[in-house]
């Protein structure tokens, strides 16, 4: 397989935990909550999802668990910050720490298992076509997964009269309350769907890219997909685009190394970091795209009276 | 029959206080039910939890030591947090003090500098190193509108690959053995012992000293008014003519300053020379050891205590009752989700509805 092939392969799975991740934040802004817990659910979706894996040695059933774990985890965050209306900041930075300190609780006696993991699919013939084959029909069976995701939510939001409401509640849940729209009912929907994507994408680094389950494995990417929905300024594409240009950010530290450039890993793993920012303030730097995509009411707690 | 929230006039005072009690409180219930679902007795556990761990003058010292970083950094995030300044990246400021003032102590370590002024110079280098850190989510977004949320804690990453570097490179200890550390810092670089037999030194007398600046600045001095009100109220800020960018600046770099310092603070004390990692986390619990202070300099200083404890007692429980030490990190963010939802008091009241409401 020639090099650049293996480097989009790479890059395409370096970008899925974001691109799960990322289109479940999407949503869950689109319905105007701001929820920052989304380290916290894809490392307790790591965690459960390793654990019921290597338990059950099904990696769909782990995915499964994964995902209803950080889902669950999600409506913690919906009972404090959309019933009981506390600051979506500080609830969001709670349900993050708690994340980290609940899967390395979870995880402990999982640290040193080793597990099959989730392989690439092979179909017969199709796959070993020259570039296509790989191209096409090379992926984790997750990957497929997240571009389904993907056409979902695009033809959710904008296609169909659900995801219209959805949109009004994020825009102006005053307006939507009053044509007769429950605006809790319908962020709590978001909030679990954004959880259960943030568990998935958690699954997907401890079955399928590793394998194996670490301490904070995430490293930020929960963090970096809450930067994604920004860079794409809520628009489902740009966060597929932006998801697989970071996964190959995070594959240049193993390509250096790889062609032999001496320097050291460390500074090499701050790139993703530094793209980060960079690309954060380069698109926030336009404040009138900005405001114009985000939706209105992101962040601000709704009183029905 | 059902409940509701009513909103009250003004925010209750008495809830104000209340809340973390209740939500310590609650926290032991929850430490409670998880202890007994480990199959340990419940008892025994706390025992070893909350109270064997301060049960002697050593322990006790401990807790000090412990709640000193917490103390510094949290009084620093706070005043950022009353006017809506969201600096997440302490742990990164943190990081970036102690290489500052750590690199100091090794560069100076062996010279004829006496501790009275070498220690000093390292508290600033760490100040400053860990402001011009803090400086960098500011000026993205006061230039480029950018979400401090975000770029502080990227560099948090950041900062953390850097010390990794350092003491895997160019800072490593060359008799080391090969493990990734700095050498040892001189005697003239570590702070002095405040209690005989105990590891507390003076960087807590320090740390109470912070807390007092703070107490005035933000209770007495106008621009610490002024940036209340901005986090209060930001459309009547605005229209007095609060500058909002100057808060934001101010906001930072105070928790940059402070979690610069919390680091030298522990470079040069408790650890002594320059490891890959700094700091448990200190600089995440401090988060919640500003909101269960209310951002009030005083309820700092208590919570920051009752958060060194949690610390202590995971220790405690690892080695006690082969608990996992991530049982702190449990704790710490069960006392902050309860700690939000026993807020909701503070703006409203729950009432009971005797017939179903007309929605």
């Amino acid at each position: 397989m020639d090099t650049v092939t293996q480097l989009v392969l790479l890059s395409l799975a370096a970008g899925t935990p974001l691109v799960f991740a990322a289109l479940g934040e999407l949503v869950v802004e689109k319905s105007g909550v701001l929820n920052l817990g989304v380290e916290g659910m894809m490392l307790v979706g790591a965690v459960v999802s390793f654990i019921v894996a290597a338990r059950t040695q099904s990696p769909w059933l782990g995915v499964a668990a994964g995902a209803t774990a950080a889902a669950a985890l999600s409506v913690v965050f919906a009972v404090i910050a959309l019933t009981l209306r506390a600051n979506q900041v500080a609830t969001g930075l709670a349900l993050s720490l708690f994340g980290v300190g609940l899967s390395a609780f979870a995880g402990r006696d999982y640290m040193s298992v080793v597990i099959e993991g989730m392989t690439p699919v092979h179909v017969p013939v199709l796959s070993d076509l020259p570039v296509v084959g790989k191209l096409v029909f090379g992926h984790n069976p997750l990957v497929y997964v997240s571009w389904v995701l993907f056409a979902a939510v695009q033809l959710f939001l904008f296609r169909t009269r659900v995801g219209l409401v959805l949109r009004a509640v994020g825009e102006s849940p005053q307006s939507a309350h009053a044509i007769g729209y429950h605006v809790i009912a319908i962020r709590y929907a978001a909030v679990v769907f954004g959880g259960a994507c943030a568990g998935v994408g958690g699954a997907f680094l401890a079955i399928a890219y590793t394998p194996s389950w670490v301490e904070g494995m995430t490293a930020g990417r929960g963090w970096i997909a809450l930067a994604l929905v920004v860079f794409a300024t809520w628009k489902p594409w740009r966060v597929l685009v932006g998801a697989y240009l970071f996964g190959s950010v995070t594959l240049a530290q193993f390509q250096a190394q790889a062609a032999g450039v001496d320097v050291p890993s460390q500074l090499l793993a701050m790139l993703p970091y530094l793209a980060t920012i960079v690309v954060l303030a380069l698109i926030s730097r336009d404040a009138m795209a900005i405001r114009l995509n985000a939706p209105a009411s992101l962040g601000k707690p709704y009183h029905p009276e | 029959m059902r409940l509701f929230l009513e909103a009250r006039p003004q925010p209750s005072r008495i809830a104000a206080w209340t809340a973390p009690l209740l939500a310590t409180a609650a926290t032991l219930v929850v430490g409670f039910i998880v202890f007994k679902a480990l199959g340990r007795n419940p008892l025994a556990a706390f025992n070893a939890f909350f109270v064997q761990p301060v049960a002697s003058r050593y322990g006790i010292a401990e807790l000090l030591l412990k709640s000193t970083p917490l103390m510094v950094i949290a009084t620093g995030l706070a005043i950022g947090y009353r006017a809506n300044v969201w600096n997440i990246g302490a742990e990164g400021q943190l990081t970036m003090g102690a290489i500052a003032g750590g690199g100091l102590a090794l560069w100076l370590g062996e010279s004829e500098w006496p501790s009275a002024a070498l220690l000093p110079l390292m508290f600033v280098a760490g100040a400053l190193a860990g402001m011009a850190w803090a400086a960098i989510p500011a000026w993205l977004r006061t230039r480029f509108n950018a979400n401090e949320i975000l770029t502080s804690l990227m560099l948090v990453y950041v900062a953390t690959l850097y010390l990794s570097w350092l003491v895997h490179g160019p800072w490593r200890d060359p008799e080391g053995y090969n493990f990734p550390q700095s050498k040892l810092f001189g005697d003239a670089a570590l702070l002095p012992n405040l209690l005989a037999e105990t590891r507390l030194n003076v960087g807590f007398l320090l740390a109470l000293a912070i807390v007092g600046v703070a107490w005035v600045f933000v209770r007495r001095h106008i621009v610490g008014f002024e940036m209340r009100v901005a986090g209060l109220a930001p459309a009547a800020a605005n229209y007095a003519g609060i500058d909002a960018r100057r808060n934001v600046w101010l906001g930072m770099l105070a928790g940059g300053a402070c979690a610069g310092i919390a680091g030298v603070g522990e470079a040069a004390g408790p650890i002594g020379q320059l490891l890959p990692s700094m700091s448990p986390g200190y600089g995440f619990a401090a988060i919640i050891v500003a909101f269960v202070g209310r951002l009030h300099p005083l309820g700092v200083a208590l919570a920051s205590v009752l958060m060194s404890l949690l610390y202590l007692g995971g220790e405690s429980a690892q080695m006690n009752l082969a608990l996992p030490s991530a049982v702190t990190g449990l704790f710490q963010g069960t006392l902050l989700f309860l700690l939000l939802a026993a807020d909701v008091l503070v703006n409203y009241r729950v009432r009971v509805a005797r017939r179903a409401v007309a929605a």
